[in-house]
Protein backbone atom coordinates (compact mmCIF):
# COMPACT_ATOMS: atom_id res chain seq x y z
CA UNK A 1 0.00 0.00 0.00
CA UNK A 2 1.10 3.55 -0.63
CA UNK A 3 0.47 5.58 2.53
CA UNK A 4 1.06 9.31 2.96
CA UNK A 5 1.58 10.69 6.46
CA UNK A 6 1.29 14.43 7.11
CA UNK A 7 3.38 15.65 10.04
CA UNK A 8 6.81 14.34 10.99
CA UNK A 9 6.51 14.95 14.73
CA UNK A 10 6.85 12.17 17.23
CA UNK A 11 3.61 10.52 16.20
CA UNK A 12 4.39 10.83 12.48
CA UNK A 13 7.90 9.49 13.00
CA UNK A 14 6.86 6.36 14.88
CA UNK A 15 3.96 5.77 12.52
CA UNK A 16 6.37 5.99 9.59
CA UNK A 17 8.69 3.44 11.18
CA UNK A 18 5.86 1.05 12.01
CA UNK A 19 4.38 1.23 8.52
CA UNK A 20 7.79 0.78 6.86
CA UNK A 21 8.34 -2.28 9.04
CA UNK A 22 5.10 -3.73 7.76
CA UNK A 23 6.47 -3.37 4.25
CA UNK A 24 4.36 -0.45 3.04
CA UNK A 25 5.48 2.35 0.78
CA UNK A 26 5.30 5.38 3.07
CA UNK A 27 6.04 9.06 2.62
CA UNK A 28 6.00 11.69 5.36
CA UNK A 29 5.20 15.31 4.50
CA UNK A 30 6.84 17.79 6.84
CA UNK A 31 7.15 21.58 6.65
CA UNK A 32 10.17 21.90 8.93
CA UNK A 33 13.48 21.42 7.08
CA UNK A 34 15.33 20.28 10.21
CA UNK A 35 12.84 17.55 11.07
CA UNK A 36 12.89 16.47 7.43
CA UNK A 37 16.66 16.13 7.48
CA UNK A 38 16.67 14.11 10.71
CA UNK A 39 14.18 11.64 9.25
CA UNK A 40 15.99 11.42 5.89
CA UNK A 41 19.38 10.91 7.59
CA UNK A 42 18.03 8.01 9.59
CA UNK A 43 15.53 6.33 7.30
CA UNK A 44 16.41 7.38 3.75
CA UNK A 45 14.28 9.32 1.31
CA UNK A 46 10.94 8.79 2.97
CA UNK A 47 10.35 12.42 3.95
CA UNK A 48 9.30 15.21 1.62
CA UNK A 49 9.54 18.81 2.69
CA UNK A 50 6.29 20.61 2.04
CA UNK A 51 2.88 21.66 3.28
CA UNK A 52 0.50 18.70 3.41
CA UNK A 53 -2.46 21.04 3.03
CA UNK A 54 -1.36 22.29 -0.38
CA UNK A 55 -2.87 20.61 -3.40
CA UNK A 56 0.29 21.26 -5.46
CA UNK A 57 2.52 19.53 -2.90
CA UNK A 58 0.14 16.60 -2.72
CA UNK A 59 0.15 16.34 -6.53
CA UNK A 60 3.95 16.31 -6.54
CA UNK A 61 4.13 13.31 -4.20
CA UNK A 62 1.58 11.32 -6.20
CA UNK A 63 -1.32 11.52 -3.77
CA UNK A 64 -3.58 10.36 -6.58
CA UNK A 65 -2.25 6.82 -6.24
CA UNK A 66 -2.20 6.77 -2.43
CA UNK A 67 -4.32 4.11 -0.75
CA UNK A 68 -4.37 5.86 2.59
CA UNK A 69 -3.76 9.38 3.82
CA UNK A 70 -3.03 10.01 7.50
CA UNK A 71 -2.79 13.52 8.99
CA UNK A 72 -1.14 13.57 12.41
CA UNK A 73 0.04 17.15 12.93
CA UNK A 74 -0.69 18.81 16.27
CA UNK A 75 -3.32 21.12 14.79
CA UNK A 76 -6.82 19.82 14.22
CA UNK A 77 -7.60 22.37 11.52
CA UNK A 78 -4.47 21.45 9.55
CA UNK A 79 -5.36 17.77 9.74
CA UNK A 80 -8.89 18.51 8.56
CA UNK A 81 -7.78 20.56 5.55
CA UNK A 82 -5.04 18.09 4.57
CA UNK A 83 -7.57 15.23 4.59
CA UNK A 84 -10.11 17.27 2.64
CA UNK A 85 -7.57 18.20 -0.05
CA UNK A 86 -6.49 14.54 -0.30
CA UNK A 87 -10.08 13.41 -0.57
CA UNK A 88 -11.54 16.03 -2.89
CA UNK A 89 -8.56 16.88 -5.09
CA UNK A 90 -6.86 13.49 -5.24
CA UNK A 91 -9.65 11.01 -4.48
CA UNK A 92 -7.76 9.14 -1.77
CA UNK A 93 -10.10 6.34 -0.67
CA UNK A 94 -9.28 6.43 3.03
CA UNK A 95 -8.35 9.50 5.09
CA UNK A 96 -7.49 9.43 8.77
CA UNK A 97 -7.09 12.50 11.00
CA UNK A 98 -5.61 12.82 14.43
CA UNK A 99 -7.66 14.99 16.81
CA UNK A 100 -6.59 16.91 19.84
CA UNK A 101 -10.04 18.20 20.67
CA UNK A 102 -12.30 15.12 21.01
CA UNK A 103 -15.34 17.28 20.28
CA UNK A 104 -14.18 17.70 16.68
CA UNK A 105 -14.84 14.02 15.86
CA UNK A 106 -18.44 14.61 14.79
CA UNK A 107 -17.60 17.65 12.66
CA UNK A 108 -14.70 15.92 10.90
CA UNK A 109 -16.89 12.94 10.01
CA UNK A 110 -19.53 15.29 8.69
CA UNK A 111 -16.92 17.07 6.57
CA UNK A 112 -15.73 13.89 4.90
CA UNK A 113 -12.82 12.58 6.98
CA UNK A 114 -13.19 8.78 7.04
CA UNK A 115 -11.61 8.02 10.41
CA UNK A 116 -10.76 10.25 13.36
CA UNK A 117 -8.55 9.32 16.27
CA UNK A 118 -8.62 11.47 19.36
CA UNK A 119 -5.27 11.19 21.08
CA UNK A 120 -6.70 13.01 24.09
CA UNK A 121 -9.43 10.38 24.53
CA UNK A 122 -6.98 7.51 24.08
CA UNK A 123 -4.63 8.82 26.73
CA UNK A 124 -7.50 9.57 29.10
CA UNK A 125 -8.86 6.05 28.73
CA UNK A 126 -5.45 4.50 29.24
CA UNK A 127 -4.88 6.47 32.44
CA UNK A 128 -8.40 5.81 33.74
CA UNK A 129 -7.81 2.10 33.25
CA UNK A 130 -4.92 2.37 35.71
CA UNK A 131 -7.08 3.88 38.45
CA UNK A 132 -7.95 0.82 40.58
CA UNK A 133 -11.42 2.04 41.51
CA UNK A 134 -12.38 2.91 37.96
CA UNK A 135 -15.39 0.66 37.34
CA UNK A 136 -15.74 0.69 33.54
CA UNK A 137 -13.17 1.13 30.84
CA UNK A 138 -13.86 1.52 27.17
CA UNK A 139 -11.62 -0.90 25.31
CA UNK A 140 -12.65 -0.38 21.72
CA UNK A 141 -15.03 1.70 19.65
CA UNK A 142 -16.63 0.16 16.57
CA UNK A 143 -17.82 3.34 14.88
CA UNK A 144 -19.50 1.74 11.87
CA UNK A 145 -21.78 -0.34 14.12
CA UNK A 146 -22.25 2.30 16.80
CA UNK A 147 -20.91 -0.09 19.44
CA UNK A 148 -18.29 0.02 22.15
CA UNK A 149 -16.55 -2.80 23.97
CA UNK A 150 -16.16 -2.16 27.67
CA UNK A 151 -14.49 -3.80 30.60
CA UNK A 152 -16.46 -3.67 33.88
CA UNK A 153 -14.96 -4.80 37.17
CA UNK A 154 -17.11 -6.45 39.84
CA UNK A 155 -15.80 -5.45 43.26
CA UNK A 156 -16.66 -6.77 46.75
CA UNK A 157 -18.93 -3.72 47.13
CA UNK A 158 -20.93 -4.47 43.99
CA UNK A 159 -24.54 -5.28 44.85
CA UNK A 160 -24.63 -7.90 42.11
CA UNK A 161 -22.16 -10.29 43.72
CA UNK A 162 -23.90 -13.68 43.99
CA UNK A 163 -26.55 -12.80 41.41
CA UNK A 164 -27.08 -14.76 38.21
CA UNK A 165 -26.72 -13.12 34.81
CA UNK A 166 -30.39 -13.76 34.00
CA UNK A 167 -31.45 -11.68 37.03
CA UNK A 168 -29.60 -8.58 35.91
CA UNK A 169 -31.58 -5.95 34.04
CA UNK A 170 -29.13 -5.14 31.29
CA UNK A 171 -29.82 -2.37 28.77
CA UNK A 172 -31.33 -3.68 25.54
CA UNK A 173 -28.31 -3.16 23.27
CA UNK A 174 -25.87 -4.78 25.69
CA UNK A 175 -24.37 -8.24 25.46
CA UNK A 176 -21.97 -9.83 27.91
CA UNK A 177 -19.14 -11.42 25.94
CA UNK A 178 -16.74 -12.80 28.48
CA UNK A 179 -16.11 -13.16 32.19
CA UNK A 180 -12.55 -13.25 33.46
CA UNK A 181 -12.58 -14.43 37.10
CA UNK A 182 -9.77 -13.80 39.61
CA UNK A 183 -8.91 -17.48 39.48
CA UNK A 184 -9.59 -19.98 36.75
CA UNK A 185 -10.00 -19.38 33.07
CA UNK A 186 -12.11 -16.91 31.16
CA UNK A 187 -15.56 -18.17 30.19
CA UNK A 188 -18.56 -17.06 28.16
CA UNK A 189 -21.38 -16.13 30.55
CA UNK A 190 -24.70 -18.01 30.30
CA UNK A 191 -28.04 -17.25 31.99
CA UNK A 192 -27.13 -19.10 35.17
CA UNK A 193 -23.57 -17.76 35.55
CA UNK A 194 -23.21 -16.18 38.99
CA UNK A 195 -21.18 -13.00 39.38
CA UNK A 196 -18.34 -13.00 41.87
CA UNK A 197 -16.23 -10.30 43.40
CA UNK A 198 -13.15 -9.71 41.28
CA UNK A 199 -14.82 -10.75 38.04
CA UNK A 200 -13.86 -8.77 35.02
CA UNK A 201 -16.65 -8.58 32.47
CA UNK A 202 -16.09 -7.78 28.82
CA UNK A 203 -19.30 -6.52 27.25
CA UNK A 204 -20.58 -4.95 24.05
CA UNK A 205 -22.96 -2.00 24.25
CA UNK A 206 -23.97 1.25 22.59
CA UNK A 207 -22.08 4.39 23.66
CA UNK A 208 -25.26 5.80 25.20
CA UNK A 209 -25.95 2.73 27.33
CA UNK A 210 -22.44 2.46 28.73
CA UNK A 211 -23.35 3.92 32.08
CA UNK A 212 -26.63 2.02 32.35
CA UNK A 213 -24.76 -1.22 31.67
CA UNK A 214 -22.20 -0.42 34.30
CA UNK A 215 -24.97 0.32 36.80
CA UNK A 216 -26.77 -2.92 35.94
CA UNK A 217 -23.60 -4.97 36.31
CA UNK A 218 -22.45 -3.50 39.61
CA UNK A 219 -25.79 -2.48 41.15
CA UNK A 220 -24.28 0.90 41.92
CA UNK B 1 -14.11 35.77 13.62
CA UNK B 2 -10.64 37.29 13.92
CA UNK B 3 -10.13 40.84 15.16
CA UNK B 4 -7.10 41.73 13.07
CA UNK B 5 -6.85 44.86 10.96
CA UNK B 6 -9.43 43.68 8.45
CA UNK B 7 -11.70 42.08 11.03
CA UNK B 8 -11.76 45.15 13.29
CA UNK B 9 -12.36 47.48 10.36
CA UNK B 10 -15.15 45.37 8.93
CA UNK B 11 -16.79 45.09 12.36
CA UNK B 12 -16.62 48.87 12.83
CA UNK B 13 -18.09 49.54 9.37
CA UNK B 14 -20.96 47.10 9.84
CA UNK B 15 -21.61 48.45 13.32
CA UNK B 16 -21.81 52.00 11.92
CA UNK B 17 -24.37 50.80 9.41
CA UNK B 18 -26.53 49.67 12.30
CA UNK B 19 -25.97 45.89 12.13
CA UNK B 20 -25.67 43.75 15.23
CA UNK B 21 -22.00 42.69 15.23
CA UNK B 22 -20.05 40.22 17.40
CA UNK B 23 -16.27 39.89 17.01
CA UNK B 24 -14.59 36.71 18.18
CA UNK B 25 -10.85 36.48 18.81
CA UNK B 26 -8.66 34.18 20.89
CA UNK B 27 -6.52 37.12 22.02
CA UNK B 28 -8.28 39.91 23.90
CA UNK B 29 -5.38 42.25 23.06
CA UNK B 30 -6.69 42.28 19.46
CA UNK B 31 -9.79 44.13 20.60
CA UNK B 32 -7.69 47.31 20.97
CA UNK B 33 -8.14 47.69 17.21
CA UNK B 34 -11.87 48.31 17.60
CA UNK B 35 -12.76 52.03 17.70
CA UNK B 36 -14.16 53.52 20.91
CA UNK B 37 -17.43 54.10 19.13
CA UNK B 38 -17.89 50.34 18.46
CA UNK B 39 -21.28 49.37 19.81
CA UNK B 40 -21.15 45.62 19.13
CA UNK B 41 -19.84 42.73 21.22
CA UNK B 42 -16.19 41.69 21.50
CA UNK B 43 -15.92 38.11 22.68
CA UNK B 44 -12.91 36.05 23.71
CA UNK B 45 -12.91 32.59 22.18
CA UNK B 46 -11.65 30.17 19.55
CA UNK B 47 -13.72 30.20 16.37
CA UNK B 48 -13.08 26.55 15.64
CA UNK B 49 -14.69 25.61 18.94
CA UNK B 50 -18.42 24.88 18.80
CA UNK B 51 -19.02 26.12 22.33
CA UNK B 52 -17.34 29.46 21.65
CA UNK B 53 -19.36 29.86 18.46
CA UNK B 54 -22.57 29.13 20.37
CA UNK B 55 -21.64 31.72 22.98
CA UNK B 56 -21.14 34.21 20.17
CA UNK B 57 -24.70 33.51 19.06
CA UNK B 58 -23.95 31.54 15.89
CA UNK B 59 -27.35 29.87 16.05
CA UNK B 60 -29.10 33.18 15.32
CA UNK B 61 -26.54 34.79 13.05
CA UNK B 62 -27.26 35.77 9.43
CA UNK B 63 -23.68 36.15 8.24
CA UNK B 64 -20.44 34.57 9.44
CA UNK B 65 -17.05 35.84 8.23
CA UNK B 66 -13.70 34.17 9.05
CA UNK B 67 -10.70 36.50 8.93
CA UNK B 68 -7.93 34.95 11.04
CA UNK B 69 -4.37 34.64 9.74
CA UNK B 70 -4.73 30.87 9.39
CA UNK B 71 -6.32 29.63 6.18
CA UNK B 72 -7.08 26.27 7.71
CA UNK B 73 -8.62 27.80 10.80
CA UNK B 74 -10.87 29.94 8.60
CA UNK B 75 -11.83 26.95 6.50
CA UNK B 76 -12.65 24.83 9.52
CA UNK B 77 -14.73 27.45 11.32
CA UNK B 78 -16.62 28.34 8.13
CA UNK B 79 -17.46 24.71 7.50
CA UNK B 80 -18.71 24.39 11.07
CA UNK B 81 -20.82 27.54 10.63
CA UNK B 82 -22.23 26.32 7.34
CA UNK B 83 -22.70 22.59 7.92
CA UNK B 84 -23.29 22.34 11.66
CA UNK B 85 -25.11 25.59 12.44
CA UNK B 86 -26.62 26.21 8.98
CA UNK B 87 -25.66 29.90 8.95
CA UNK B 88 -27.36 31.37 5.82
CA UNK B 89 -24.26 33.19 4.57
CA UNK B 90 -20.65 32.22 5.30
CA UNK B 91 -17.64 34.07 3.89
CA UNK B 92 -14.14 32.65 4.19
CA UNK B 93 -10.80 34.38 3.64
CA UNK B 94 -8.19 32.00 2.21
CA UNK B 95 -4.78 33.44 1.33
CA UNK B 96 -3.63 30.39 -0.65
CA UNK B 97 -5.25 30.69 -4.12
CA UNK B 98 -5.13 26.92 -4.74
CA UNK B 99 -6.89 26.13 -1.51
CA UNK B 100 -9.34 28.93 -2.20
CA UNK B 101 -10.28 27.38 -5.54
CA UNK B 102 -10.84 24.00 -3.99
CA UNK B 103 -13.09 25.20 -1.18
CA UNK B 104 -14.94 27.45 -3.57
CA UNK B 105 -15.62 24.34 -5.68
CA UNK B 106 -16.80 22.59 -2.52
CA UNK B 107 -19.43 25.26 -2.03
CA UNK B 108 -17.87 27.78 0.36
CA UNK B 109 -18.05 31.48 -0.43
CA UNK B 110 -14.34 32.27 -0.50
CA UNK B 111 -12.10 35.29 -1.05
CA UNK B 112 -8.36 35.11 -1.68
CA UNK B 113 -6.70 38.46 -0.86
CA UNK B 114 -3.55 37.16 -2.57
CA UNK B 115 -5.34 36.61 -5.85
CA UNK B 116 -7.39 39.80 -5.70
CA UNK B 117 -4.48 42.02 -4.73
CA UNK B 118 -2.09 40.55 -7.29
CA UNK B 119 -4.73 41.07 -9.97
CA UNK B 120 -5.35 44.63 -8.80
CA UNK B 121 -1.63 45.42 -8.93
CA UNK B 122 -1.31 43.87 -12.36
CA UNK B 123 -4.20 45.95 -13.69
CA UNK B 124 -2.77 49.08 -12.13
CA UNK B 125 0.73 48.52 -13.55
CA UNK B 126 -0.43 47.49 -17.01
CA UNK B 127 -3.05 50.22 -17.04
CA UNK B 128 -0.45 52.89 -16.32
CA UNK B 129 1.88 51.42 -18.90
CA UNK B 130 -0.88 51.54 -21.51
CA UNK B 131 -1.61 55.14 -20.61
CA UNK B 132 2.09 56.02 -20.91
CA UNK B 133 2.30 54.44 -24.36
CA UNK B 134 -0.62 56.42 -25.69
Amino acid sequence: MYIIVVGGGRLGYYLLKALLNEGHEVLVLEKDARICKTITDELGSVCFRGDGCEAATLAEVGTGRADMFVAVTGDDEDNLVACQVAKHKHNVPRTIARLRNPRNAVIFKKLGVDVTISTTDLILEAIEREVPTHPATQLLTIDEKGLVIVDVKITAESKTVGKAVKDLSLPKESKLALIIPVEGSAHVPVANTVLQAGDQIIAVTSPDSKEALQAALTGM
Amino acid sequence: MGCGRVGARLAALLDEEGHEVTVLDNDTYSFRRLPNSFGGTALFGNGTDEEALKRAGIEETDVFVALTQGDNRNVMSCQIAKHVFNVPRVVCRIYDPLREEMYSALGLETLSPTKIFAQLLQEKIEGEKAEGEE
